[in-house]
């Protein structure tokens, strides 16, 4: 029989081996999962991993999104880790992230037709303030009442989406847009316009800002006192209450930092890659960063790496589909059963698995 | 806007329908959190769930084979749940999610070639002369049968967590999985039971959306429903007549919504579909509040995985 016994403190060695292990274990069992879907699994883990990057033929357009899409993931992800490792679980980023667009398109569109160097960087406060603001629910609903914010946050992921469909149809619809649902292009309006930085890279300002955010977060957590707290209110309830750490401050300070980004990451979407207010535009990096958050081991250095990691799934999800016909859900459950992956895994940093064999260990019986 | 337009028995006629989905899965989800587990899944087994009921009803024209391989794929992907937990040992809370991420995606995948197909009819019980009775007729004797399952299963669920052995042993490893342990009970065993059935209960509930509610298979259908019935535990205090209570007031709360939007009331239909989800908001504030009554009714080991020393 195999026995667990607990480590004294988890193995370092394998906190960084398992991640590692465990997108190799995932390209295998979503190898025989394309199989199952009649595809050809090595081509198409080729066609995720590997031609977005280094293919003629499409790494061209291919290699620009991978900084698109990992850039609100990380700038998400980094904001939540510091969360997670106090035990404090905001999982609304999805919702944040959609307040935060429709606060800075609200800017973007009082302000229209005016100019002003001013408007952009306002846009980037009031998509910060209002992922703050959509955080700051839960938060303040559970240091005042004791309500549980998992719940809280991603009840409101609803009722944002709710808030986004009346904007895109009602409120923010395009006066020109003959009845379309969808607001004004934002990102064609210039003093509002997040545009690429340097052509043909895929850099913008949401990427930079996930790049201070990383920098941030790693002196926050290494070098500040809070960051102490965090790891501490995390990793020792009660040590960190008698360390003086308040949990009040803390749940109010990780949940509005965790919104702040997660709003801020739906503006420089709003105002870039997705151009415009629309139904649909959220494309799950709320949820998708969750899984970023852990893959990078809660992080920042890490997170980076985890987060274009994601974006080169999404990349290669759709290059797949559209060579392969792979199912657009195909990447979703891959995806999914990444963090299953993680998750078990886990177990080898904090337990030693032994064999125990019958007569000669006593106490495993 | 005509308020006459609502009739109040066929209200509460369709609030019961409305309501059973999240009343098996709140049910279902109470058990396993009196075990002391906290299963964040219950949205993807949910989903799971209704894709599968609805996958097997429309291959073998039998709703009710399909609600059986609902429960199934319920149990199945709650088993994930309950190996990582259980026996890797990892983070509940994390798990769950991810079991919600995976189920969501997964759900679609299998669900594809079933966009816009019909499911075969669920028919109603015939209760004879019972069914054409005025107003309790078609509130007591007007549904199918999975009304009635819902109501057993609540009803059974109370009995047995109060009235038999192993009711108690599931309770007491909630409440302290070290004493449970000490006594010699399978803390692990029990748990990863609870979970089984409560994957069984969130899968039959899924089935249910799209078999009966809907009838339809779409993506991402449940659209919440899941993380509702975990917020009815809480309102319940972990109590199964108080979630039955709290399903029907939801349902309530659903339909009325829909009715108003049918009725053209003024306001803009995004904002009437807003309500569900901010009065769950609201009701788990009121319950929350009073901290020592939370703490009381609360499993006591909730949400902390059990690794026997030694």
């Amino acid at each position: 029989m195999l026995r667990l016994e607990k480590r004294p403190s988890p193995s370092k060695a394998w906190n960084f081996a398992t991640p590692i292990v465990a997108v190799l274990l995932t390209m295998i069992a979503g190898g025989i999962l394309f199989a199952i879907l009649g595809k050809n699994p090595f081509e198409a883990i080729k066609l995720i991993f590997w031609d977005p990057l280094f293919s003629e033929q499409f790494a061209a357009y291919s290699r620009p999104q991978l900084l698109v899409k990992a850039g609100p993931l990380i700038l998400i992800a980094v904001g939540l880790s510091i969360g997670f490792r106090a035990g404090i679980w905001n999982i609304g980023a999805e919702g944040q992230y959609i307040i935060g667009a429709l606060c800075a398109a609200a800017v973007a569109l009082g302000f229209y037709p005016g100019e002003g160097w001013y408007i952009f960087p306002l846009m980037i406060v009031a998509g910060a303030a209002g992922g703050w603001a959509w955080a700051m629910i839960p938060a303040i609903l559970k240091t005042r009442f004791n309500t549980n914010e998992i719940l809280v946050s991603l009840l409101l992921v609803y009722v944002a989406e709710k808030l986004l469909a009346a904007a895109a149809t009602g409120f923010m619809r395009n006066p020109q847009g003959a009845g379309f649902p969808g607001s004004r292009n934002i990102h064609q309006y210039a003093p509002a316009s997040n545009q690429e930085l340097i052509v043909g890279t895929g850099l913008h300002w949401g990427v930079v800002a996930a790049f201070v955010a990383v920098i941030f977060a790693y002196i926050l957590l290494q070098r500040h006192i809070l960051g102490f707290h965090v790891q501490l209110a995390g990793q020792a309830p009660r040590a960190a209450r008698f360390a003086g750490v308040a949990p009040t401050r803390l749940v109010l300070m990780c949940m509005g930092l965790s919104g702040a980004f997660a709003g801020m990451a739906g503006m420089f979407e709003v105002s870039g890659p997705a151009r415009l207010i629309s139904i649909d535009f959220n494309a799950g990096y709320g949820f998708t960063a969750i899984i970023v958050a852990f893959l990078g081991r809660l992080h920042p250095v890490g997170i980076v790496l985890a987060g274009l990691l994601l974006a080169l799934t999404y990349i290669g999800g759709e290059l797949a589909q559209f060579m392969l016909n792979l199912p657009a859900a195909a990447i979703q459950v891959f995806q999914g059963m990444l963090l299953f992956f993680l998750l078990a895994l886990d177990v080898l940093s904090n337990y030693r698995i032994l064999l125990a064999l019958p007569g000669r260990n006593p106490e495993a019986a | 806007m005509d308020f006459g337009s609502i009739n109040p028995v066929v209200l509460i006629a369709t609030l019961m329908v409305a309501a059973t989905p999240i009343l098996l899965a709140a049910i279902g989800e109470l058990v396993v959190e009196k075990a002391g587990v906290l299963n964040l899944g219950v949205e993807g087994m949910m989903i799971v769930g209704a894709v599968s009921g609805f996958a097997a009803s429309v291959t073998t024209g039998s709703p009710y084979l399909g609600m059986l391989a609902a429960i199934v794929a319920g149990a199945l992907v709650a088993l994930i749940f309950a190996v990582l937990t259980q026996i890797l040992m990892a983070n509940q809370v994390a798990s769950g999610l991810a079991l919600t991420l995976f189920g969501l995606g997964f759900s679609a995948l299998l669900g594809q070639s079933y966009v816009g197909i019909v499911p075969p009819r669920t028919e109603k019980l015939n209760f004879g002369f019972l069914s054409d009775l005025p107003v309790v007729g078609r509130i007591l004797f007007g549904h199918d049968i999975l009304v009635y399952v819902s109501l057993a299963v609540v009803a059974g669920t109370w009995w047995w967590l109060n009235n038999t052995r192993g009711g108690r042993v599931l309770r007491a490893v909630g409440e302290n999985h070290d004493s449970a342990h000490a006594l010699g009970y399978k803390v692990k065993r029990v748990r990863i039971l609870a979970i089984l059935f409560g994957g069984g209960c969130a899968g039959l509930g899924g089935a249910y959306l799209s078999l009966v509610r809907v009838p339809q298979w779409t993506e991402g259908m449940t659209a919440g429903a899941g993380w509702i019935a975990l917020a009815l535990v809480v309102f319940a205090s972990w109590r199964p007549w108080r979630v039955l209570l709290g399903a029907y007031l939801f349902g309530g709360i659903m339909v009325l919504q829909l009715n108003l939007q049918a009725a053209g009331f003024r306001i803009p239909v995004e904002y009437l579909a807003m309500s569900p989800y901010l009065i769950t908001i609201l009701v788990l504030v009121v319950m929350s509040s009073n901290r020592a009554r939370t703490s009381l009714s609360a499993p006591g080991s909730l949400g902390r995985s059990f690794h026997a020393a030694g």
